[in-house]
């Protein structure tokens, strides 16, 4: 323990308070970059996506955040967006939301423009202010592919949303690299103890504290913490097994009910817990600690194979773990001991030998970080706690690649690319939402290609006046998605199946010209809180976020999500 | 089914249906997936007559407030005994600094009223139980934002009595919210102690027809109370920094404030409890003791958000609408998907699914549920166990046979006449796969167990 901090006298601060139920989710470095975060929602349609999205960033105390809106508040805005009123009929929607979003929380700063998006987007640097771009649905093709571009050019993260009676979708853009330290995995899956790699000073422990196993009183024998035992009893394993450790699940399997047998089951409580928790813990724990797909994927990023002097730090740290790792065969200890019965005394010097282990695994790896700072000629160190914490978290990193969004326009199929195979497979999987997805490719498709006068006036949504007549043009835009879809996979579906994909295609489509482009409030309020989670998640770096495409059926109460 | 203009359906000016333009495209189109029987323009007359209660103002309750009434719902009323506090600004987006101490029941009703106009909100500020059966008779369905699985059940078990199978009203679906969600908890699985689960970006959200379909007693093992750490822990081995600091709530607390009530919102109490747990955690040598950690166990704290909870009240309120306008089918149909999960900590991820009826609930079923006991334990032991077992979780409870009283809580007389019997063993008391009911005074029915004696 050494030093320690005295009490403070006082509690915490105005700001600790009310921020209190969110810091136990993301700390004082989530809420930190939080705070320097300033979103721009691009706003169209009736527009209520949106803007709930935006009441769980600024409840939360995002930085700043910027509507563009030029449409004018009318009568049925009020029956479906919670932050305008009648004092706003005839105003511009942008100024009103801002205002009655600012009235949620004093710290944030709330601005917005009413200027038209064409013109807004053609000038120079117009979207270089913002952190993050949340754009609804429906747009021009042209201006969601500049987005895309300088979103993908600029690595900043982009949403791309629709939200059309009882369904919605987004689609997230990030960076072409993105990595995650913190992912926050389940503490109850993921502990690692590294028994089957014991290092000396925990042999050492082990022996120490089993030594006369059999011949200690009852008190002692049932306070032996459960790590020990496992250790303990993995010697007397390996003493017949000629060295080896339990493998197989049969192996496994013995091996517990050797553990079983050093239980003593006369006792006052008819058993011993921690034999119990040893148990019950030989399956979970005596897995060798082998890196899983996802840090595989890190290590054989070629951005961590060849490191360059303006290398992201991630980088530069991953390669310095992986070099641990080729020199060990195991990650960097990430030193936390889950609670067990045992002593206070015993239980403080098992989690001191897996801290000091941690520590000095943090001390390789930072030591190596420095050698290659000097041979890249990097001028500044990379702080010891990110460090720190990669090692923390070393065995759950994650990487998302970033890719663009599907411009949907008309006489123009989408591409598929690499994830056609992966498309085309996902339309006979009934639970895949895809084809609620290429619904709404055909959505944009025909609000792309008809407008509600001759004179280049806004967009019409299919179903604005009456249903019938566009659902017959929506299904067959639908339908010419699905066969391009095909055709890119070089894959063919057979009757019944193929007639059974068009059939709930055509259902999706049918129910989206219902809406006539309305939203639901339900629907883009979930809608709205979904965004939001991801947007939080993409800004702290914390938890890991949708890759890439995210689909809600409000009538089956059901998401999908899909890499495309 | 053809398409019908709105306005020759509303009883109002074509004014006022404009403002429900949106709304009204589904109230008066069929869709792919409405049933043959859905009528143009019968949704807009039931939202005007449906009377909906919600259960709970707070993170939840703010959440379905707004949505129900930008659903089109004119009869609300809410019931929260809670004041705000300023922890709640965070997501509570419908109180303000300046309101920190009022009810929130009244609160959030006036601001809704106020900003969609032509919804009647009526808040009672006070519990669930002060309302008797008249009173819940009078609404069409309820909605419930809680976060005490007690409330939950108390108002699940009054619903499933209300049931009347002659009078059609008499059901009343409940929807059902949450964001405190652990996953049912496998027996053989430990379950660490820690103070914060990582449940923030998770939720549920279900619909119950009353005796129909799974009920939230048949789902209580969906809510299993966390393990408590045994008391000898906390007394004489502490290990963890939250070891240290229930010591000082429990144990320390008594021991040299027994004249003080402790109050969990009073800061100096915190500060006490809070240096008490770290000057034990020194004497252990336990690292990790903050004031943070301390308000967080004593107050037993979830992590809250917004977003999480626009995502439960939205698909909640979904629900409720499609239930009062037939505009789509809802969950919650006889054998049909009546529950889903949402997680979003890891990616996002639903899993939607039917939630069996069981017939041996004793709110909905009619059997008796079957617990196996050791017949060599004592009754004490057995009542003890009721408060921990996810199936029960009863904490006061009385219990007798068809023939004998075997342990009552009150009135005193009876207590201390039945008393000597927590000292027998239960097979002394009871036959094997005989019959008890248990009350407690937390709910109004009896629950029925069948005692089977371990082998
Ligand atoms: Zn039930």
């Amino acid at each position: 323990m050494g030093d320690v901090t005295p009490p403070p006298l006082q509690g915490p601060t105005a700001k600790e308070k009310k921020y209190d139920r969110q810091l136990r989710l993301w700390a004082a470095s989530g809420q930190a970059a939080l705070e320097d975060a300033h979103i721009l929602l691009i706003n169209s349609g009736p527009g209520v996506v949106g803007v709930e999205a935006l009441k769980n960033l600024v409840l939360p105390g995002i930085g700043q955040f910027t509507i563009l809106d030029s449409s004018v508040v009318a009568e049925e805005d009020l029956g479906v967006n919670f932050f305008l009123d009648e004092s706003c009929l005839g105003g511009f929607r942008a100024e009103h939301c801002c205002n009655f979003l600012k009235e949620l929380n004093p710290d944030v700063q709330g601005n917005f423009v009413t200027e038209p998006l064409q013109s807004f987007i053609t000038k120079p640097n117009a979207l270089q202010p913002f952190t993050l771009i949340l754009v609804t649905s429906p747009v021009v093709p042209e201006i969601l592919a500049t987005i895309s571009v300088y979103a993908q050019q600029h690595a900043i993260p982009a949403f791309y949303t629709h939200s059309v009676g009882f369904y919605s979708h987004f689609s997230l853009l990030l960076p072409p690299a993105f990595p995650i330290v913190e992912t926050h995995p389940d503490p109850e899956t993921t502990t690692n103890l590294q028994l089957l790699t014991p290092w000396p000073a925990l042999s050492k422990l082990a022996e120490e504290k089993t030594h006369g196993l059999d011949s200690m009183i009852d008190d002692d024998h049932g306070h032996v913490p459960y790590v020990l035992l496992l250790l303990y009893y993995l010697g007397r394993w390996k003493a017949s097994h000629n060295g080896l450790v339990p493998q197989s699940y049969s192996e496994k399997t013995a091996f517990r009910d050797l553990v079983r047998s050093g239980e003593r089951t006369k006792t006052a409580e008819g058993g011993e817990e921690n034999f119990d928790e040893a148990a019950k813990a030989v399956l979970k724990t005596l897995n060798p600690s082998a890196p899983g797909s996802s840090v595989k994927e890190v290590f054989a990023a070629e951005e961590c194979q060849n490191l360059t002097k303006d290398s992201a730090n991630f980088w530069v740290i991953a390669h310095a773990v992986s070099t641990f790792h080729q020199t060990h065969s195991v990650l960097p200890l990430p030193g936390a001991v889950p609670d067990m019965k045992a002593r206070s005394k015993d239980y403080i010097e098992l989690q001191n030998v897996y801290k000091s282990k941690a520590r000095e695994d943090v001390a390789e790896v930072l030591a190596t970080v420095r050698s290659l700072e000097k041979e890249l000629g990097r001028s500044i160190p990379i702080d010891e706690k990110e460090v720190e914490a990669f090692c923390k978290g070393a065995g759950y990193i994650k990487l998302v690649r970033g890719r663009p969004f599907h411009i949907a326009r008309p006489n123009e199929m989408v591409k598929w690319g690499d994830r056609a195979r992966f498309a085309a497979g996902a339309l006979e999987n009934p639970d895949s939402l895809i084809l609620l997805y290429i619904a709404f490719l055909a959505y944009d498709s025909f609000v792309a290609s008809h407008l509600i006068d001759a004179l280049g006036g806004a967009q019409k949504v299919p179903g604005l006046d009456a249903a019938e007549p566009d659902t017959q043009k929506m299904i067959g835009i639908a339908e010419a998605i699905i066969d391009s879809l095909l055709n890119e996979a070089s894959r063919f579906i057979k009757d019944p199946e193929y007639s059974e994909i068009k059939h709930a295609s055509a259902r999706f489509v049918e129910e989206i010209v219902r809406a006539g482009g309305s939203e639901l409030h339900n629907i883009a309020a979930l809608t709205g809180g979904m965004v939001a989670q991801e947007v939080i998640k993409v800004i702290t770096k914390q938890y890991v976020p949708v890759d890439n495409t995210c689909l809600f059926d409000g009538i089956a109460s059901k998401t999908s999500v899909l890499r495309l | 089914m053809a398409e019908v203009e709105p306005s020759v359906l509303s009883n109002g000016s074509d004014n006022s249906r404009a403002r429900w333009k949106h709304l009204d495209n589904f109230l008066t189109r069929p869709g792919a997936f409405t049933d043959s029987e859905f009528q143009a323009g019968l949704g807009i007359e039931r939202l005007e007559t449906i009377k909906i209660l919600v259960i709970g103002a707070g993170g939840l309750g703010c959440e379905i407030l707004k949505n129900l009434a930008l659903s089109g719902f004119k009869n609300i009323d809410v019931i929260d005994m809670d004041t705000i506090d300023v922890s709640n600004l965070n997501r509570q987006f419908l109180f303000r600094a300046s309101d920190v101490g009022k009810y929130k029941a009244e609160v959030a009703a006036a601001f809704v009223e106020q900003r969609v106009k032509g919804v009647k909100i009526t808040p009672y500020c006070g519990k669930i139980q002060d309302k008797d059966d008249d009173y819940y008779m009078r609404f069409n369905i309820v909605v419930c934002g809680l976060d005490s699985v007690e409330a939950r059940r108390w108002i699940n078990a009054t619903l499933v009595g209300l049931v009347d199978p002659e009078i059609m009203d008499s059901l009343k679906p409940l929807v059902d919210g949450g964001t405190e969600g652990r996953l049912p908890a496998q027996s053989e699985e430990v379950i660490d102690f820690e103070a914060d689960g990582p449940t923030g970006f998770k939720g549920q959200a279900k619909v119950i027809l009353p005796t129909i379909t799974s009920c939230i007693e048949c789902q209580l093992d969906m809510h299993a109370p966390r393990a408590a750490v045994p008391l000898c822990t906390l007394a004489t081995i502490p290990r963890q920094p939250q070891h240290c600091i229930e010591w000082a709530h429990i144990i320390a607390w008594e021991e040299e404030r027994k004249d003080i009530t402790l109050d969990t919102d009073d800061p100096e109490h915190i500060t006490w409890l809070y240096q008490k747990a770290f000057a034990r955690a020194q004497e252990f040598n336990i690292p990790g003791v903050t004031y943070s950690m301390t308000q967080g166990v004593v107050k037993n704290i979830i992590p809250a958000i917004a977003s999480t909870n626009a995502i439960v009240a939205g698909a909640c309120c979904n629900e409720a609408f499609k239930i009062a306008t037939g505009t789509n089918p809802f969950l919650g149909n006889p054998e049909s998907n009546n529950y889903m999960m949402y997680s979003g900590d890891d990616s996002i991820y639903t899993y939607t699914f039917e939630h069996q009826k069981k017939d041996d609930c004793p709110v909905c079923g009619n059997l008796a549920k079957e617990v196996e006991v050791d017949g060599n334990r004592t009754l004490q032991e057995f009542v003890e166990s009721l408060a921990e077992r996810p199936e029960a979780q009863l904490k006061k409870p009385t219990i007798r046979t068809e023939e004998k009283s075997l342990y009552y809580q009150s009135p005193p007389s009876l207590e201390k006449q039945t008393r000597p019997n927590l000292k027998k063993k239960l097979h002394e008391l009871v036959s094997d796969g005989e019959e008890i009911a248990v009350s407690d005074p937390a709910f109004q029915i009896d629950f029925k167990f069948k005692l089977v004696f371990k082998k």
